[in-house]
């Protein structure tokens, strides 16, 4: 059998080859690693994001003007930018803005990651909340509802329900924005991928394990917002 | 006044070296982009409508495609065209993005199409259209209008993306800059020439952005209840 395989050329040599998976299989630990980091900017990015996003989202859909004008220009500007210049923004600008206070690049990243990603929550946020109707928070509050409970009974559970699959359609783009960081040699996975393929020359099977990890992390979701599409759409 | 202009800041922003620079570099980033916008266009159709068609193999084929490509990270697929499949710097970057983005025109070209009922179609046939017919005139109106404003939306994403070709040394905007803030080391310069990029690509992908709203809002207000 191994006699075959050593008669094989492509096996043996070119991008793919045999000895190319062994290494990478030998030190899949650095990749193990890496989605690991990758795991925590995503989930405490994902987690800012949902706070800036709901706060912006709010101010959007009020009336009170300079809370509004403050939301637009946040959504625009980070809409309408590279994430990968706000994130080069940050990791410049905090050392010279505080000299001396030291951020690791993973904090960079969530920052990164968790303000751009807010602005997109936001006008899903907004979408949310206007798409429910003036009419009704009146008719709750009319019916003695409190403005809170109003909220909490009538408005949010529908609201939701619209919300949720463009939502989980975010979080998808966070995690995938989040390699970003590997520009900066943020450690995530995309980093761990590519360096040790850089160090050693083994890039095709490096990225093909490095893309499954991407895609082990990211459909799973994708599914989930289909699933919530089609259940929104069924209603 | 004097003292002014002879910041840092100000010594930069006077260079025409800045601007010869930045010139170059917009230049590539837009190349890139509408290259890959356009491969995505064409490339996007085939597979779009290759799902839309139900046909048994090419329709799992495109499905494949269309769901394994949109769960992995732009940056990824740049990555892999450059070192895996051993293209130029400015070819990998298109490429990449192509790869990306023909999977999401793909879905948005099926959801237009799906958007049309189906009994459209029959009614379509049962008067004596042909399937080109049916599709040139009765399907396609009203989808191309819910594709159009996605699409122009998607260019932004393309736009803003090709700054990840910094990562495999394409001279793009991002890249050029980055280079030119080594040349200009100090911290007010750097941030500053981080503004400007900043401001470059907020100037263009803004305007595509109105554009993309204007024509969602001026397209559905044209054709009653179609853009819900």
């Amino acid at each position: 059998m191994s006699d075959i395989i050593s008669k094989i050329g492509f096996l043996q040599q070119g991008p793919f080859a045999i000895p190319r998976w062994e290494a990478l299989f030998a030190n899949i630990d650095v990749l193990g690693r890496g989605a690991l980091v990758t795991l925590l900017v995503s989930t405490l990015g994902l987690a800012l994001a949902l706070a800036l996003g709901t706060l912006i989202g709010m101010m959007s859909a009020s009336h009170v003007r300079p809370a509004k004008a403050f939301a637009r220009a946040y959504v625009e500007f980070f809409q309408n930018t590279p994430l990968l210049i706000q994130v080069f923004m940050l990791y410049n600008a905090i050392p010279i803005l505080y000299p001396g206070l030291f951020i690791p690049v993973i904090v960079i990243g969530i920052l990164g990651v968790g303000m751009y990603h807010g602005a997109y929550i936001a006008e899903v946020v907004r979408a949310g909340i206007q798409s429910i109707g003036r009419g009704q928070l009146e008719a709750a509050i009319s019916q003695g509802f409190t403005y809170v409970g109003a909220m909490r009974y009538i408005i949010i559970p529908q609201a939701m329900r619209i919300v949720l699959p463009p939502l989980t359609n975010q979080a998808v783009s966070l995690i995938k924005n989040t390699s970003v960081i590997a520009i900066i040699a943020g450690g995530d996975l995309m980093y761990a991928g590519d360096s040790f393929a850089g160090r050693f020359g083994h890039y095709g099977p490096t990225y093909i394990v490095v893309g499954l990890l991407y895609f082990l992390m990211c459909f799973p979701l994708a599914r989930l917002a289909h699933r919530l599409e089609v259940r929104t759409r069924g209603n | 006044m004097e003292a002014f202009l002879n910041t840092p800041v100000m010594q930069m922003l006077s260079d025409p070296v800045l601007y010869i620079g930045l010139g170059y570099g917009l230049v590539l980033t837009l190349e890139i982009s509408v290259l890959a916008v356009v491969f995505s266009f064409i490339f996007g159709t085939i597979l779009g409508a290759m799902r839309y068609s139900g046909l048994p193999v090419l329709s799992q084929i495109a499905t494949t495609y269309i769901e394994v490509v949109r769960n992995l990270p732009q940056l990824l697929l740049i990555l892999t065209s450059y070192f895996v499949l051993g293209l130029p710097a400015m070819w990998a970057a298109t490429i990449g993005l192509t790869i990306y983005t023909s999977s999401i025109i793909a879905e948005v070209i099926r959801g237009g199409l799906n958007s049309v009922p189906v009994g459209q179609w029959e009614a379509a046939r049962s008067q004596g259209f042909s399937f080109l017919q049916s599709m040139r005139y009765i399907v396609l109106p009203p989808a191309v209008v819910k594709m159009i404003p996605p699409i122009v939306s998607q260019f932004v994403t393309v736009i803003k993306d090709s700054s990840f070709a910094m990562a495999i040394g394409a001279y793009e905007l991002m890249f050029k800059g980055t280079i030119l803030a080594a040349k200009y080391w100090k911290p007010s310069q750097i941030i500053t020439i981080y503004v400007v990029i900043s401001l470059v690509y907020f100037a263009i992908n803004f305007t595509i952005s109105s554009v993309a709203r204007r024509l969602q809002s001026r397209l559905t207000v044209g054709r009653g209840s179609i853009g819900a």
